[in-house]
C-alpha cells in the first residue's frame, strides 16, 4: 500500500496538468452515481426514514428508529472516515480523497439555516434526499413539494447577499 | 430473500448501510454525502436569473448530485413496486397526537393521504405542509450549506463544529414545528 502511494504524485501532477483545461463532463461518468443514488432511495424508503410519521415520532421522542438511524449512520461513517484517512487511499479520479470543510464563520447560516431548515423537515417530513424518493415512491404531491424546496433555494439565492452569514 | 427484503428495514440495518455511503461516494470520486447541492444546481440550470449563487459551473462540480438525485427517484419507483412501501408502525402515543391535529388516525403508507395528496393541496394543512413546508426546507438547507445529509453525517462524521450547530438547530426547529406551529395553526 505504502510504495503504491509513493508512486501516485506523478500520477496527480499528470491529471492536474490536463485540469487547466478540463473537459467536459461526459455523461457516462455520472453512472455510477445514479447507481449509488438507486441503492440510497431504496434503503431510504425500505427504513421508513421518508415517512411523515416517522419523522413526526421522532420529534416526539416516541421511538428509537430515526435516532438509530442517524446515530449508526454517522458512526459507520466517522469509523470509514478514520479508516481512509489512515491508509491514505486515493480517489478513483487520481486525486487524494478529502472532504471540502463548512467554514464556521460566525455561524448565523447554521443557527438560521438550520432552525428553518428543521421546521420544513417537521412540515413536510422530506428533506431533499428523501423528496425525490417520495416522489418516486408513488405520493406524487410531492412533486410540488420539490418545486416550492426550488423556488425556496432560489429565494435564498436571491437574498443571499444580505441575510446574515 | 424478496419476502425478508420487502419487509420494513431495521434501524440496525439501515443505518450503517447509509453511512457507507460517505467513504463509497469518496472513493468513487472524492464526493461528500450531501444533497442540498442538488437543488442549488437544478435552480441554476433552470433559471439562474442574474443571481451570483447561481452563477457556477454547475455541470461540472455538481451534476454528480443531479445524478444521484435523480437514481434516489428510480430507488423509491423501485422499491415502491418491486418490494412494496409499508406502513410504519408507529407508538400509539405518536398516533393519538398525529389523529389529535386532525391528520387521521389510521397510519397507511409513508405520510398521512389526508393533507399529502393533491385534492388537499389547497387546504389548510396540505398548503403549509407540502407547499410551505418544501420552501422552508429549500430554504433552509440552503441558507445551512447542508441538510441531513450533509450535516447531520457526512459533516458530523467529520466532526465539524459547523454541523454540530446546524444539527442542534434543526431539531430546535423541528421541536417548535412540531409542538408549537402545528398545534396553532391546525
Amino acid at each position: 500500500m505504502t510504495i503504491a502511494f509513493r508512486s501516485r504524485p506523478q500520477q496527480i501532477s499528470a491529471v492536474d496538468s490536463r485540469r487547466v483545461n478540463p473537459p467536459q463532463v461526459r455523461p457516462r461518468s455520472l453512472i455510477p452515481y445514479v447507481v449509488m443514488g438507486t441503492l440510497f432511495g431504496i434503503i431510504l424508503v425500505k427504513s421508513e426514514v421518508v415517512s411523515w410519521y416517522r419523522i413526526q415520532e421522532m420529534f416526539r421522542f416516541e421511538s428509537f428508529h430515526m435516532y438509530g438511524v442517524l446515530g449508526s449512520a454517522f458512526f459507520t461513517a466517522f469509523i470509514s472516515l478514520q479508516v481512509l484517512k489512515r491508509v491514505k487511499l486515493n480517489s478513483r479520479t487520481g486525486e487524494p480523497i478529502a472532504l471540502p470543510p463548512k467554514a464556521l464563520g460566525r455561524g448565523y447560516r447554521y443557527w438560521i439555516g438550520g432552525s428553518i431548515f428543521g421546521i420544513g423537515w417537521a412540515l413536510s417530513g422530506a428533506c431533499p434526499g428523501p423528496l425525490f424518493a417520495l416522489v418516486g415512491s408513488g405520493i406524487t404531491v410531492y412533486l410540488m413539494t420539490a418545486i416550492t424546496a426550488l423556488l425556496g433555494t432560489w429565494t435564498y439565492g436571491y437574498f443571499r447577499p444580505v441575510l446574515p452569514h | 430473500m424478496l419476502e425478508l427484503l420487502s419487509r420494513p428495514w431495521p434501524w440496525y440495518v439501515a443505518g450503517p448501510l447509509i453511512g457507507l455511503f460517505v467513504p463509497a461516494l469518496l472513493v468513487i470520486g472524492n464526493k461528500p454525502l450531501g444533497l442540498s447541492g442538488s437543488l442549488r444546481a437544478l435552480c441554476a440550470a433552470a433559471a439562474p436569473g442574474n443571481v451570483e449563487f447561481f452563477k457556477y459551473d454547475w455541470k461540472r462540480s455538481a451534476a454528480w448530485n443531479v445524478a444521484f438525485a435523480v437514481g434516489i427517484l428510480l430507488g423509491g419507483v423501485i422499491a415502491a413496486t418491486v418490494l412494496g412501501v409499508t406502513s410504519p408502525a408507529i407508538s400509539a402515543h405518536a398516533r393519538d397526537a398525529i389523529a389529535g391535529l386532525g391528520m387521521g388516525n389510521q397510519v397507511t403508507g409513508l405520510a398521512p393521504a389526508s393533507v399529502f395528496s393533491w385534492h388537499a393541496l389547497l387546504t389548510l394543512r396540505g398548503a403549509t405542509c407540502v407547499l410551505l413546508g418544501g420552501f422552508l426546507v429549500g430554504f433552509g438547507a440552503s441558507y445551512a450549506g447542508g441538510c441531513t445529509s450533509g450535516h447531520g453525517i457526512t459533516g458530523l462524521a467529520s466532526l465539524q463544529l459547523a454541523s454540530l450547530i446546524a444539527l442542534i438547530a434543526i431539531f430546535a426547529g423541528g421541536l417548535f414545528a412540531t409542538f408549537v406551529l402545528m398545534p396553532l395553526i391546525f
